[in-house]
């Protein structure tokens, strides 16, 4: 199924490499900070809530 | 605004660091080169010019956090801020008086590091002309850089990030023409780029900076 | 500090709702799911479509599937800026905190566009150019764009006041701006580069030829809906930060 990359092998195959997992690591990080935002919030909201 | 230009230089002066300090540096990074690069006469006079101007943009830099530094701290600005001056023209002059204190002084002595740096006999003139034209650029620019981190307590390398990229332009046009003016070509057309681009950042920054002044004193 | 800025609800229906944040939360809530998936799914197509079903470029081999990664990102990372210099002016002339948190959200996004660009075209050029490197005027554009995208970052970083940020970035992405144009055109003056011209153009003469056009397409739609993903994922994120900020400071008030 790979395609024949020829000599370029590895600069193609690295290229996609370090892209792909720079997009993943920004994605991931946005995600993760979303996540954790989220629910810092919910949980101050929460406290705030209780003392009034 | 002419107290306020006077007043300046005369802090710039008690303190010592104004005329002494940006021409010491720039000594230094021009004794520095050849002992990265070598001795090789030909070599330096063939980089001499950007050396000279990468020389006088870094000593340009080194002063910049001091422009508001000292007012900011002892209250001062606040009181600039109120007084009936506009802070336009408060940080034009500051631009000014920064320009008196290092770009000045770098554009004097400047011929004297040429010959340390073995420049060649045409490129005297184009270099005193480009730094005459790109210093205040390089003043102004770093004004506006200096009101941005104005309120941060250590401000100087955010300071020179901020401010290295906006100097691009300023450099590839001075050190074009110091260049070839070196090799003795045509230097018009950066020389004209180069004058454009001082008078722009004159008639435009100092409403940027006073604007970014505004935002941090309120 | 007002948290929620009390709007007037404006009598038509315009683009400004959108300014409230909580307006903007649940919509972008809405319209995430979709942009996700447009995204994933032009993304998937646009790179498996250019990397195994394309020809080797009689000149460049296989190295031409870098495209699919390199045009795009670089595409984006322009954009992004382009669209930091829209928001920031929002924020200057309307002062809507939606919209400087969305530049604010932007500029890492632009970062690692202008990074992949970066390194996708040093590895492509390794071959090609026989060099990693070369101060060509677009290689040496592209990295003064990634320090003015690392500077505004910093200075957002910086300042502690959300306002105060809010205003010093705006103004330094208006400055940054006009930089950039007179960067772009002193390097290409300073320097006559190995770069190829624009690989996209309406000129077909110049265009890339369609086999590799069509996937390309796909690919620059995936890039424009990740973009547009993240800066919403990310625009919602710092609405809730910059509340939470809020919250505390009034608790500890109390």
């Amino acid at each position: 199924m790979m395609p024949e990359l020829g000599k370029y092998a590895a600069t193609v195959l690295s290229a996609y490499g370090v892209s792909v997992v720079l997009l993943l690591l920004l994605v991931g990080a946005s995600i993760w900070r979303a996540k954790q935002v989220r629910g810092q919030l919910e949980q101050i909201e929460q406290r705030m809530k209780q003392d009034g | 605004m002419i107290a306020l230009l006077i007043r300046d230089l005369k802090l710039a002066l008690r303190a010592g660091g104004g005329f002494g300090l940006a021409l010491a540096f720039f000594l230094i990074v021009v004794t520095l080169v050849p002992f990265g690069v070598g001795p090789d006469p030909e070599l330096l006079s063939k980089i001499a010019p950007g050396i000279l101007w990468l020389g006088a943009l870094l000593a340009c830099l080194l002063s910049l956090d001091r422009i508001f530094a000292l007012d900011w701290e002892d209250g001062s600005l606040d009181l600039l801020a109120t007084s009936p001056l506009p802070l336009e023209g408060v940080a034009a002059i500051k631009s000014f008086g920064h320009w008196l204190t290092t770009g000045l002084p770098l554009i004097l002595a400047a011929p004297l590091f040429g010959v340390l740096m073995n420049l060649p006999a045409t490129g005297f003139i184009p270099l005193i002309l480009s730094l005459t034209l790109g210093t205040p650029a390089l003043s102004v620019i770093g004004t506006f850089g200096a009101a941005l981190t104005v309120g941060l307590k250590r401000g100087g390398l955010l300071l020179s990030l901020l401010v290295l990229p906006l100097y691009v332009p300023t450099l590839i046009f001075g050190a074009q023409v110091a260049q070839r003016g070196a090799e003795g070509l045509s230097i018009t057309s950066p020389l004209l780029m180069l004058a454009g681009i001082t008078c722009g950042t004159i008639a435009l920054l100092p409403f940027a900076a006073a604007a970014v002044l505004k935002a941090n004193l309120r | 500090m007002n948290q929620r800025p009390e709007q007037k609800r404006p009598a038509v229906n315009s683009v400004w709702e959108y300014a409230n944040p909580r307006r903007f939360i649940a919509t972008s809530d809405r319209l995430m799911p979709w942009i996700w998936g447009g995204a994933i799914a032009c993304l998937v197509i646009g790179l498996i479509w250019g990397f195994f079903f394309t020809p080797d470029d009689y000149r460049q081999g296989s190295t031409v599937k870098i495209i699919y990664l390199h045009v795009p990102s670089a595409l984006m990372a322009i954009n992004a800026w382009f669209m930091m210099l829209v928001t920031s002016l929002i924020w200057i002339i309307r002062r809507h905190h939606v919209s400087a948190l969305a530049a604010r959200a932007a500029a890492p996004v632009g970062l690692v566009m202008t990074l992949i660009a970066l390194l996708t075209g040093a590895i492509w050029g390794q071959p090609m150019w026989g060099t990693w490197w070369a101060w060509d005027p677009r290689l040496t554009s592209f990295l003064i764009l990634f320090l003015f995208y690392l500077g505004y970052i910093a200075l957002w970083s910086a300042i502690e006041n959300d306002d105060t940020a809010a205003d010093l970035t705006s103004i330094l992405c208006l400055v940054g701006s006009v930089f950039a144009i007179l960067s772009r055109y002193a390097v290409n003056f300073w320097n006559q580069g190995l770069h190829q011209g624009a690989s996209l153009s309406l000129d077909k003469e110049e265009n890339v030829a369609d086999v590799f056009y069509h996937p390309l397409l796909f690919s620059i739609a995936g890039f424009v809906l990740l973009f547009l993903g993240l800066v919403l994922l990310r625009t919602q994120t710092e609405i809730r930060a910059r509340r939470m900020r809020a919250l505390l400071a009034r608790e500890r008030l109390q």
